[in-house]
């Protein structure tokens, strides 16, 4: 049973508000008490998640559920979808326009970041069709 | 070092943060690119970019940078500087280039976010 669970929209192309659900989600942690890393390294991820639906991703949902042992996000949009998941998963492999690099991202380290942070990754995509991000974070009992 | 002697070594103006001078800072970055600061170890480090969006601020806050300075005398867009208020996020505004900018804070002590391991690195004997 999952002891708490909340969606928010995503909006393609909304550089403007791109990063808010994170934050809130953050929020949400902290008011929890929980453990400052930990909410640093999913705070991380979502918005990482939220910067790649805004720019390529069309419309999306992120999903953070809270449990006693772990929490887990997950990002799913009806994008453009990735052709090439392992491609897309190397540190600087970019199919990023103009546009998102000078607002500071786009250099590929999205995905492999978002590796990085969580103790479990997972994601599927279709061409065409849009791709889901699954990751899950362990709450360490001290 | 104190928010308040960084802003006196950059020459900074404070656009928002004023109740935060006394707040300590031994670790500085310094890009535009933000998926290097969502990558890096930049929690509680001060953050030097000439951007100037919203998601400058954005990343900050997930990733922890405790203040941010514009360089080139670079002001942001209102909306950044309301954003920066509520998240209680400082910034400041300098006259110098990202490089003397850089350059100052190093020469007061001021570390990168991984210079003792690259310290370590070069100092590791070649071997062929």
């Amino acid at each position: 049973m999952t002891a708490f669970k909340k969606s928010f929209n995503i909006k393609k192309r909304d550089f403007v508000r791109a990063g808010e659900a994170s934050i809130k989600i953050q929020n949400i942690l902290k008011l929890l008490n929980m453990d400052q890393k930990l909410i640093r390294r999913i705070a991380i991820c979502g918005y990482e998640g939220e910067m790649n639906v805004v720019m390529h991703g069309g419309d999306g949902i992120l999903t953070v559920e809270i449990d006693i042992e772990k929490i887990m996000l997950d990002i799913e949009d009806n994008g453009v979808g990735i052709e090439d998941i392992e491609l897309a998963m190397q540190k600087g492999y970019s199919t990023a326009t103009e546009e998102h690099r000078e607002m500071g991202f786009g250099a590929g380290m999205g995905l492999p970041n978002m590796k990085a942070n969580s103790d479990d990754f997972k994601i599927e995509s279709e061409k065409g069709k849009g791709t889901h991000v699954h990751m899950e974070f362990i709450v360490s009992a001290d | 070092m104190t928010l308040f002697e960084l802003k006196d070594i950059l020459e900074a103006s404070i656009l928002v943060g004023n109740e935060q001078l006394n707040r300590e800072f031994d670790k500085c970055e310094a890009s535009d690119l933000m998926s290097d600061i969502l990558a890096g170890l930049s929690e509680g480090s001060v953050l030097l970019t000439g951007l100037t969006t919203v998601q400058v601020v954005r990343t900050a806050v997930v990733a922890g940078v405790g203040a941010i300075v514009f360089v080139r005398d670079k002001t942001p867009p209102q909306a950044v500087i309301d954003l920066a208020r509520t998240e209680g996020v400082p910034l400041l505004t300098t006259p110098f280039s990202m490089f003397v900018s850089c350059g100052r804070l190093h020469a007061h002590g001021i570390t990168g976010l991984n210079e003792m391991k690259q310290l370590l690195i070069s100092a590791r004997p070649v071997t062929n």
